[in-house]
């Protein structure tokens, strides 16, 4: 199998403070990592080689930093990675970004699966996988929580999964090539290599740009973003909440009292 | 090529710019601020902290249709099992509000077999006009076909908002639309206003789990679209005597259906009974409780109140209690009206899953514990003998 993931380098935010007077995030100083989400679609992806064989390719879009994201996933285990970096691809949207990833995907060609992760936890929008997988017109998976089969031997290939839902989850069968999003449920990813580690520090990432990709610059960046953002804020803070500290009997009555006509 | 600059004259070198990047891509020289465009990412975090509106990003944009053609608020009306989901009820009182500050309509979209009977429930809540398409090929969701069909109703009849629910099947779907129809999208939003003067949709949604609030709009495509979080909106009232128009399109058929994706089967889970998502209440417990089977004191509170029962990380990674019930970062995130945490101290990643609840109540016998910081109220205290009281006291005034 030829599985290509895509994946983000996002502000590690288990190192992320508050800072109590302004209940602001404190950003200096933090370290960047894999998203969360997509350590899963690389451990699946892994687990898939491992089975059936093949290659794993991770591509991710950034600034030249996030080559620190593809190392990280050369240590895992990838065989191969590219970096997705032009300022013409600066302040893209969930359309512009699945537009770029897309046409990356279609350059390297010959894939059964695109694998994502369900969401970036900085941005938590969930709609760069979808959205590629609709630029590539593939059909998609998303919330996928674990996989149940694959034949690659019929024609065309075949993949058996389940898709995790409100209430429950469902069985879908989908032809490959085909593109899935991946929740935590699905694996628990491995730690990497020390063999891995020493690749990653000598591999040489290939970078490309839109001279690569050849994408019409009104569909990229800010141009080709439909959507703008005007205004970010900080929520407003919570008053002060009322802390009941005595003795156990006397703060659950004084709660109760304070809450029963909510309930 | 660089969008982004400082205006040298107002920039104060003050500092505050550094603070709010993420991506650490400012720094101070000569008392003025200095992008490094290798690490900017235009996320725009930079312009709305700087006080002297020092820090420009410069904006190359026109309508890239006739946007003055597109009417009307729709909603898309997500159903499983033939049963509308209660998201759908909030999205039509909010769609109210939007299209009377427009001046136009209010339109929902019903998609599914044998489903048109669910029309009325529809216009009772406040759907003008409901557009129906009935197709066995639709009678579970599949991504591609829906996306199929309500392209063309939008292509047809050009709404100018489409609201759906952040569920995990409107979150999906919506996105295939949108990069269908090359038209923006914003996801999960907890609040959505119109700009009266501009006559656009402002979009209100939390980033980074909620400890930044974004605005966003789509001024020069249409529809304007977005998903709406669950429970921050009040649902529209039912009224009967309310009247609307039925409009049958057969703009789908069996032929339309993608072959390459199969529904086979929809698998409720048991365990489960409260789904967290639509739950009024959460009571969630944590590594306080010490061991699994201390989990039944979480549950005959949530009981008591017919609650959810959620839980944090820890104890889903323990083994005590299975993924579907974790609240947080890479869990689900809530938004109930009351949230309930036991024996949680509050880490970051679990805060971002539930600090937008109407009122959280914390219970954890380490005063320090950062959840009282997000808490409305708190006990300080052993939740082996609060919780258990708390659930008699309940049981015995409110006779449950």
């Amino acid at each position: 199998m030829k599985i290509l993931v895509c994946i983000k380098q996002v502000p590690d935010t288990t190192e992320v403070k508050i800072n109590p007077e302004t209940n602001t995030l404190i950003r200096e100083g933090i370290d960047s990592i894999i998203n969360p989400f997509d350590m899963y679609a690389i451990e699946e992806a892994l687990r898939l080689r491992e089975r059936f064989g093949g290659e794993v390719i991770a591509i991710t879009m950034g600034p030249p930093q996030a080559q620190g994201a593809l190392r990280e996933a050369v240590s895992l285990g990838v065989d191969s990675v590219i970096h997705l970096c032009d300022r013409k691809f600066a302040g893209s949207d969930t359309w512009a970004t699945s537009l770029i990833l897309a046409r990356a995907i279609e350059k390297v060609g010959d894939y059964d699966l695109v694998i994502c992760g369900k969401q970036a936890s900085d941005g938590d929008t969930a709609q760069v996988g979808p959205g590629i997988a609709t630029h590539l017109d593939l059909p998609q998976a998303t919330y996928v929580r674990k996989i149940d089969t694959i034949h690659l031997d019929t024609q065309p290939k075949i993949l058996v999964l389940e898709r995790l839902l409100e209430e429950g989850y469902e069985l879908l069968e989908l032809q490959l090539p085909a593109l899935i999003t991946v929740v935590k449920e699905i694996n628990e990813p491995r730690f990497p290599s020390l063999r891995g580690k020493m690749k990653a520090k000598k591999i040489q990432i290939p970078t490309w740009g839109n001279t690569d990709l050849q994408i019409r610059e009104e569909e990229i960046g800010l141009k080709g973003s439909p959507t703008q953002v005007v205004k970010v804020f900080t929520p407003p803070q919570k008053e002060g909440g009322k802390i009941f500290k005595g003795e156990e009997a006397e703060s659950v009555a004084q709660l109760f009292e304070e809450i029963k006509d909510l309930l | 090529m660089s969008n982004i600059k400082v205006i040298q004259d107002k920039c104060t070198g003050c500092g505050l710019c550094i603070k709010a990047c993420p991506t650490g891509a400012i720094r101070i020289e000569k008392n003025k601020a200095v992008i490094d465009l290798d690490k900017c990412t235009l996320c725009r975090a930079c312009l709305s902290t700087c006080k002297f509106d020092a820090i420009r990003i410069s904006e190359q944009k026109e309508a890239r249709q006739d946007i003055s053609s597109y009417k009307g608020v729709w909603v898309f009306a997500e159903q499983r099992e033939s049963n509308i989901a209660p998201v759908v009820f909030e999205l039509l009182a909010k769609a109210r509000e939007l299209a009377d500050t427009l001046d136009t309509y209010v339109g929902a979209v019903l998609l599914g077999s044998n489903i048109e009977d669910k029309a009325r429930d529809l216009i009772q809540r406040g759907a003008e006009k409901v557009y129906v398409v009935d197709s066995p090929s639709l009678q579970h969701y599949i991504a591609e076909n829906y996306t199929r069909a309500i392209v063309s109703l939008i292509k047809r009849y050009k709404p100018e908002i489409f609201l759906a629910g952040a569920t995990t099947t409107g979150r999906s779907l919506v996105s295939r639309i949108a990069v269908n129809l090359y038209t923006g999208l914003t996801a999960d939003c907890t609040g959505l206003d119109i700009d009266r003067e501009k006559k656009i949709l402002i979009q209100t949604r939390p980033a980074f789990g909620g400890n930044i609030m974004a605005q966003i709009i789509s001024p020069n495509f249409r529809p304007q679209m977005a998903t709406v979080r669950h429970k921050v909106m009040p649902e529209a009232e039912v009224d009967v005597k309310r009247k609307g128009e039925v409009i049958k399109e057969d703009c789908f058929s069996s032929s339309s259906e993608d072959k390459r994706i199969k529904f086979l089967d929809f698998i409720k889970e048991t365990v489960a009974t409260v789904n967290l998502a639509e739950a009024d209440i959460i009571v969630s417990g944590g590594r306080g409780l010490k061991e699994p089977a201390n989990f039944k004191l979480i549950e005959e509170l949530a009981g008591v109140l017919g609650a959810a029962v959620g839980s944090s990380r820890a104890c889903v990674d323990a083994g005590w209690i299975p993924y579907s019930h974790q609240v947080g970062q890479t869990g689900r995130t809530v938004c109930p009206k009351i949230y309930i945490a036991c024996g949680i101290s509050g880490q970051i990643q679990h805060l971002v899953g539930m600090q937008s609840s109407g009122t959280i109540i914390a219970i954890n016998k380490d005063p320090d514990a950062p959840i009282f910081k997000v808490a409305d109220y708190g006990i300080v205290g052993d939740i082996f003998k609060v919780v258990p009281s708390l659930t008699k006291l309940i049981k015995e005034k409110l006779n449950r």
